[in-house]
């Protein structure tokens, strides 16, 4: 349709509003509480505009129609408007001299633009209210707010918290959390995602580590990729001098946050950059002392004694962990290096503890074992299914993006053994009994077939061997399922009617599934599920592993596994072992090697030196004791990191990293989207890239590795690994990308397997259940879950560094069931002992009601507390992931 | 249940006004005393709704003679039951004694109070149980919803509605049939209809006095509307503060849902009709549409942006109509008797008649239902009985806060929506508030910001900050502060305010200035300029009182009645006034035997 503005025809679309197509054509129309992420609320009335016959209407909630007339600056609505900033600089403190929000103050803007020094209708002498600073993260100053709404609507249609809302109303009417109590209230349910700050137009809210660390014209910006979870967050670092003082939102639709999502860590949790506590120089260890050395001798040292061993012992003595924090060119070298330098296939990393089951699982079933669908496309969801998964926690941007699909009415099946915050919302909620997954599964799986909910068509076409799951499930009737995971088989039925009869079913699943003894078979059962249902390849659906680090997608892409050079080829077959002879010029090792926990397990046997680059098995590994003693045992040890972890302190020699801001590379997250990280800092002391120390290292060992900036290593990346085919530096800067994206013209690909699988059809495999490894007993009468909780970050090397962070959860902690801490006369906060057969920990009591009776949940993140010196080392046979998630303990309270 | 036949039938009025004054007691005063007498088999109490008097409440209607106490008490029920029941003789001091003509007047009809009015929504309240849906059968209830759904397609509905000429009693003004032909059009699985009940204008009671007295009215009205437009779910929308209406309106439902006139298959039509009542919570822009529906799904009572207009978008996102109770009221008689009939009743352009709550300076405070077009000089002097002793007229104020102000020269305005827009005032749900010449005008205006000031939501910022400027502009006025400009600054913000407030009580919000302004400019003038409130309400422009040494006796009387103790002096001598003491409320002067205190 034709509409006039100011005289001039303009085009535009049914269903835009006067303001949508006003801003196409840059015609310019102040707003405050108008964001095209947010609904409209037509608030400020500063967007009004004159129509027809004199009326005043405003832009944002005005729909165009044909053969409309709009004034967007006569003298009307100048005045109009004049008045609206007039009114609202009446009750707002003029004091922009030392406000944070001076010069990216939108109310400022407006009133330079239209000459108001002050209001026509007095100044604002003395503040309403008081200002609210309770929490370590955000400071709210009611009377700088302008009532605009924007962070309560990005509290409530983004973020999905519901942690703020109008209070009073009239002229009183402010924004406050759950009884006016601050956002760091008892009840708020705030989890300082920062949307509220990142909306606000004026200095109403402001980040508090960031007061009077510079203003926004004294900051230098730079975008980059969080170095926390798999969601991959884009996020902008803002800079004064070498410091990074405040993390901002960035805006991109190819983004997984294109709202400016983010969490507490992303947002907060960056002080570990300029950490005094961060590695300076290179150090060795001399006479059980560590001694700060150069470069050089840190260099010439390290490589002599890898060469010593690789001669004495053969390559195969020495093995290397990669690191899911690093980059994708990190990984890619850190596998080059221990391939082609050393000479070993024993490269792994921390994936091997997460989701290496999804990997072996997934790639049986499909062909790929990464991420079938695309975070975006949590809208387009009629149904999720969670098992073993807390999103809101753990992957908080997804979490809240599931919330607003729930909000809109995309149905929810939750199976937890703990009551999860998404719990809440489900229509169908499971407590299953840890480690009975595949029993629930398969019993889900019996009812589509029983009651004939299942996808004949889709089944035919894309699959094989359904007939051999058909007759296993016979045996997992719901009441069988039952008895052995405890979930009522009623549930069950409801759970696979729901699920079945969705449209578009997508399942989510993370370490609840994967770190089980049965952790591939759990990963098989679930690919059953939707291939039944005919829910994979399409949009919307799909079987979604969410992924934990912030590049552990890329470094098992990169080929950091001891199985798989990059791109997933097996380093078994020949024609693989050939293509890499070539391109780096060695001779292969053509077995696999070992992985993370077989590297230990052999450590001072078969295996003598270990380099370690970002990783910190001392507190990620299960059983430590096992693994302190495996350390010990070494001949040689070299840690990479940027702190001195529990782990580098049994090294030999220590060479200090440069942190994910201080350095150019890309991260892989969990939706297989390839993103761009950028050097913000200087490093601290003379800490390197770890690209360039592994290029160091190996020049110094014989092996020439020269690559002047990271976009050549992608370079060489591209032309070997055929899903990274297309991915170059350069285009990245336009545009993320997701693979398999095979050549330059690709766009990537959002979800896979449409219309064929990577392996061709679709494969089922049976799976029958098997108890876990550990059972409970007299002695240890209680199954433990370890996990991660939202403001904590996998070991606490980063987090745990975060002042801010650390205001708000200082401590470890066990969550137990009230009724046994009654029975064990436990109160909240209580100091108690948590003993398993392997070790023992103290640490502080969390009674409630996340767990079950007759479990526990522990967090792993806190050193002096570590869940892991109790955790159970057994092996999935398959992938080698550890089961995690079942340890039997015994509980005491400490008097 | 065996009848028994009653050879009498009292009627006690258990509205809210009469309840307050006493009804509820006084019932029981009554049946102790019937039993007492071993007259319960032969006399029936009955419970009714509001007679629309409430001046003169408690409210007795004995029939079958019909004759009409008023200010009945406790202590008066053994003179009634021996005289009226027993010896059959009417006990006159109970009956209503017209103001002019201080004549005694028996009978409910005759009384001037309702000989002029035409009683349509109103006319079972007082006249039946409310709490009996029998009694609502027995005068012709749910025939129309019957005829309805029996004999009338809802396009038939939709077309006799517009037809009738009814436009929305809320105060919008917009004509009835026509939303319900837009709810009708939306397509959609799910539809509503809703009624607003959030009455909020200060001095008005007419939806809550519908309520109570006939809520089966409303009730028919709301399903023949959903059947219209082709919802199955409705909501009350009843503010909480109306327990009594919210509570007959549950045993109503319950009633009808017993009846199956609320449920499944109505009338044996297929058409599926349930009711649910949502009680608000006290916020006066809950009676704003979109607000209410924000209300009733839960969130925070704000209003947002229209369109999307509520026949397309309105509850949950689902095509809904919403109309007044009043609105409602007048459906089942438009369907019953047909459109034709009913717009004989009215004027051109507005039909029907209309509910006021007649308030202020006025003799027969209560409800009146009269016909459109009716002129303000008859419901005032011929209804309302006209203003107290010595009380002069000034104006009316109708519309509520959101209205203006109506002066003597209008008083023979034929009262619809366009002539009380054409005057600057509104209909507004019918809110009447007569003033006499000791009201000030600016402390009306900022008695009414006070008011829309504290009821904004918050949401928009003319209303927000609007409202609250001018509102101290207003009381620096009142209390003598106001400087040269005032009057400009607040006309000024009142256009900016009325243009681009988002929703109607923000753009109505400045109406009482302007219409104020508009009449008497000069009171605001005096109290800027000359520091003089002309009413003397205004404390502090109120000039202080003077006493006359010459006249004054020493009588003490003065200092005696001052309840601020600013008068002292000595006995038989003179009395002086302290002026830092005095508040100018002028008892003083009242009480002063010789006329020695006035104001200098």
């Amino acid at each position: 349709m034709k509409i006039t503005i100011n005289n001039q025809e303009y085009q535009a679309k049914s269903g835009q509003t006067v303001l949508e197509v006003a801003r196409e054509n840059e015609i310019k129309i102040p707003t405050l509480c108008y964001s095209e992420h947010l609904s409209i609320t037509g608030a400020c009335r500063l967007c009004i505009v004159e129509i027809e016959n004199g009326q005043l209407v405003p832009a944002c909630a005005t729909p165009v129609s044909e053969g409309m007339k709009i004034e967007t600056d006569s003298e009307e609505v100048y005045e109009a408007r004049k008045t609206v900033i007039d009114l609202l600089l009446s009750d707002h403190p003029l004091t922009c001299m030392t406000c944070e929000a001076n010069g990216d103050c939108k109310l400022q803007d407006l009133a330079y633009e239209y000459g108001l020094e002050e209001s026509s209708y007095g100044i604002k002498e003395a503040p309403r209210f008081e200002i609210q600073q309770e929490n370590p993260f955000i400071v709210f100053d009611p009377d700088k707010c302008i009532i605009c709404g924007k962070c309560v609507r990005a509290d409530q249609e983004l973020q999905c918290s519901m942690a703020i809302d109008f209070s009073e109303r009239g002229f009183k009417t402010k924004v406050a959390a759950a009884f006016d109590e601050g956002l760091g209230g008892d009840e708020s349910s705030c989890v300082f995602c920062g949307l509220c700050v990142e909306n606000c137009p004026t200095g109403a809210l402001k980040y508090k580590p960031a007061i009077r660390k510079g203003r926004d014209y004294d900051l230098r910006k730079e975008r980059t990729t969080c170095p926390y979870c798999g969601v991959g967050c884009q996020l902008e670092l803002q800079i004064k001098d070498n410091e990074v003082v405040k993390v901002a939102s960035i805006y991109d639709k190819d983004s997984p946050n294109p709202a400016g999502e983010a969490c507490v860590k992303g947002r907060f949790a960056y002080d570990y950059i300029n950490h005094p506590d961060r590695l300076r120089k290179p150090l060795i260890k001399k006479d059980g002392e560590f001694v700060e050395v150069s470069w050089e001798e840190a260099l010439n040292y390290t490589a002599e004694r890898l060469q010593e061993i690789k001669e004495k012992d053969g390559p195969q003595a020495l093995a290397g962990l990669s690191s899911a924090k690093c980059t994708n060119e990190e990984n890619y070298l850190m596998q080059k290096f221990m391939r082609a330098v050393i000479g070993t296939n024993s490269v792994d990393h921390c994936a091997r503890l997460c989701h290496a089951s999804t990997v072996a699982g997934l790639a049986r079933a499909f062909g790929s074992g990464a991420m079938t669908n695309s975070i975006a496309e949590t809208a387009d969801s009629d149904l999720f299914f969670i098992i073993g998964s807390n999103p809101t926690e753990n992957h908080p941007v997804i979490g809240s993006m599931m919330k607003r699909a729930l909000a809109k009415g995309t149905k929810l099946i939750v199976a937890d053994p703990r009551e999860i915050e998404l719990s809440s919302w489900a229509d169908v909620n499971i407590h299953q009994q840890p480690g009975s997954d595949v029993a629930l599964v398969n019993a889900m799986i019996n009812v589509i077939i029983n009651e004939g909910l299942h996808d004949k068509e889709f089944i035919k076409e894309r699959t094989i061997n359904f007939d051999l799951i058909a007759s296993t499930i016979e045996d997992y009737t719901p009441e069988t399922a039952e008895k052995i995971s405890g979930v009522p088989a009623e549930e069950i039925r409801k759970a696979a009617r729901l699920y079945a009869k969705a449209d578009r079913a997508a399942i989510y699943f993370a370490m609840g599934i994967t770190q089980h003894k049965t952790g591939t078979d759990n990963v098989l059962a679930l690919a059953n599920l939707a291939m039944v249902t005919g829910n994979v390849g399409k949009k919307g659906a799909g079987v979604n592993p969410l992924r934990g680090q912030n590049n552990v997608q890329g470094a098992c892409d990169l080929g950091a596994l001891p199985n798989v050079y990059p791109g997933y080829q097996k380093v078994e077959d020949p024609a693989m072992q050939e293509k890499f002879a070539e391109a780096w010029g060695i001779e292969p090792d053509t077995e696999n090697g070992l992985t993370v926990v077989e590297i230990f397990n052999e450590a001072g046997k078969d295996i003598k030196g270990i380099y370690i680059m970002g990783e910190n098995p001392v507190l990620s590994d299960p059983d430590q004791n096992h693994i302190k003693q495996a350390l010990e045992d070494l001949e040689f040890l070299v840690v990479q990191d940027i702190f001195m972890t529990e782990t580098a302190e049994y090294a030999d020699v220590v060479l200090p990293a440069a942190s994910f801001a201080e350095k150019s590379g890309t991260f892989t997250n969990t939706e297989r989207r390839i993103q761009l990280v950028n050097p913000a800092v200087e490093s601290p002391g003379e800490a390197k890239p770890d690209w360039q120390i592994i290029s160091m290292l190996a020049s110094k060992m014989g092996y020439a590795m020269d690559y002047a900036h990271p976009a050549e290593i992608m370079a060489e990346i591209a032309s070997l690994t055929p899903i990274y085919g297309g991915v170059y530096h350069g285009r990245l800067r336009e545009k993320t990308l997701q693979w398999p994206c095979p050549d330059r013209r690709h766009a990537g690909t959002k979800f896979l397997h449409e219309g064929e699988f990577a392996r061709g059809k679709g494969k089922f495999h049976p799976v029958t259940y098997l108890p876990p490894a550990e059972k409970v007993d007299a002695d240890y009468d209680y199954i433990m879950m370890t996990g991660r909780m939202l403001y904590h970050f996998h070991t606490g090397t980063m987090t745990r560094r975060s002042a801010a962070i650390n205001a708000q959860e200082a401590d470890a902690y066990v969550e137990i069931n009230c009724k046994d801490a009654k029975r064990l006369g436990i109160k909240e906060n209580d100091r108690v002992k948590v003993t398993s057969r392997r070790g023992e920990v103290e640490t502080y009591a969390r009674v409630g009601d996340r767990v079950q009776p007759g479990q526990m949940f522990m967090p792993f993140h806190y050193a002096e507390s570590p869940a892991n010196r109790l955790t159970n080392p057994v092996l999935d046979e398959k992938a080698k992931i550890p089961e995690l998630k079942v340890t039997a303990v015994k509980l005491e309270k400490i008097s | 249940m065996k009848d028994i036949i009653y050879r009498s039938h009292i009627l006690i009025c258990t509205g809210t006004g009469c309840t307050s004054s006493g009804a509820k007691k006084m019932r029981i005063a009554l049946e102790d005393e019937l039993a007492e007498r071993n007259l319960n088999k032969e006399v029936k109490i009955i419970e009714t709704g509001c007679h629309g008097f409430c001046e003169k409440g408690p409210i007795v209607v004995v029939y079958p003679e019909g004759v009409f106490y008023c200010e009945v008490k406790s202590e008066d029920i053994p003179e009634l039951v021996e005289e009226h029941l027993l010896k059959g003789r009417i006990v006159e001091r109970l009956l209503f004694k017209e103001p002019v003509t201080e004549e005694n007047i028996p009978s409910y009809h005759d009384i001037q109070f309702y000989k002029k009015q035409e009683r349509i929504v109103l006319s079972n309240c007082g006249k039946i149980d409310p709490e009996n849906i029998d009694e609502y059968i027995a005068l012709g209830g749910y025939e129309a919803v019957g005829k309805a759904l029996s004999s009338m397609s809802q396009k038939d509905v939709i077309a006799e509605v517009k037809n009738s000429g009814l436009r929305g009693r809320g105060g919008g003004g917009f004509p009835t049939g026509l939303k319900w032909q837009f709810a009708h059009e939306a397509v959609s699985n799910k539809k509503y209809v809703i009624c607003n009940a959030d009455e909020g204008d200060p001095g008005a009671f007419m939806d809550r006095s519908l309520l109570e007295g006939d809520p089966h009215r409303v009730i028919e009205g709301m399903i023949i509307a959903g059947y219209a437009i082709g919802a199955d779910e409705g909501y009350l929308y009843v503010r909480a503060e109306y327990p009594l209406a919210i509570k007959r309106l549950e045993k109503a439902i319950s009633q009808a849902e017993d009846y199956g006139l609320l449920g499944d298959d109505l009338f044996s039509s297929g058409y599926n009709f349930k009711l649910h009542i949502k009680k608000g919570a006290g916020a006066f822009v809950c009676g704003e549409e979109t607000a209410l529906m924000a209300s009733i799904e839960g969130k925070r009572g704000m209003p947002r942006p229209r369109p999307p207009y509520p026949a397309n978008s309105g509850l949950w996102g689902k095509p809904t109509n919403i109309n007044n109770v009043e609105t409602y009221g007048n459906i089942p008689y438009i369907i019953k008797n047909g459109a034709e009939e009913y717009s004989k009743i009215g004027t051109e352009n507005s039909k029907g008649t209309k509910v006021f709550a007649l308030t202020g300076k006025i003799n027969n405070t209560g409800l009146v239902e009269v016909p459109m077009g009716t002129t303000l000089r008859e419901v005032i002097y011929d209804i309302g009985g006209g203003l107290g002793e010595g009380m002069k007229y000034k104006a009316v104020q109708t519309g509520g806060p959101s209205g203006g102000c109506i002066t003597s020269e209008h008083l023979d305005l034929p009262i619809d929506y366009d002539s009380l827009l054409g005057v600057g005032a509104m209909m507004g749900s019918g809110g009447m508030v007569v003033m006499d010449d000791g009201t000030c005008m600016v402390d009306v205006a900022r008695f009414f910001l006070n008011f829309t000031q504290s009821e904004s939501c918050g949401k928009c910022t003319p209303c927000r900050e609007g409202t609250k400027r001018m509102l101290e502009i207003l009381e620096r006025i009142c209390e003598g502060e106001g400087e040269d400009g005032d009057i400009a600054l607040l006309e000024d913000l009142a256009h900016h305010i009325k243009d681009t407030a988002l929703c109607g009580l923000g753009q109505t919000a400045p109406n009482p200035v302007l219409s104020t302004l508009k009449y008497f400019r000069h009171e605001y003038e005096a109290h800027i300029f000359d520091h003089k409130c002309p009413a003397g309400v205004c404390k502090d422009l109120a000039s202080a009182y003077l006493i006359d040494k010459e006249t004054c006796v020493g009588c003490s009387i003065c200092a005696k009645a001052c309840p601020v103790d600013a008068i002292t002096g000595t006995p038989k001598e003179s009395y002086q006034i302290d002026d830092d003491i005095c508040i100018s409320c002028g008892v003083c002067a009242s009480k002063c035997p010789v006329s020695a205190i006035s104001q200098g």
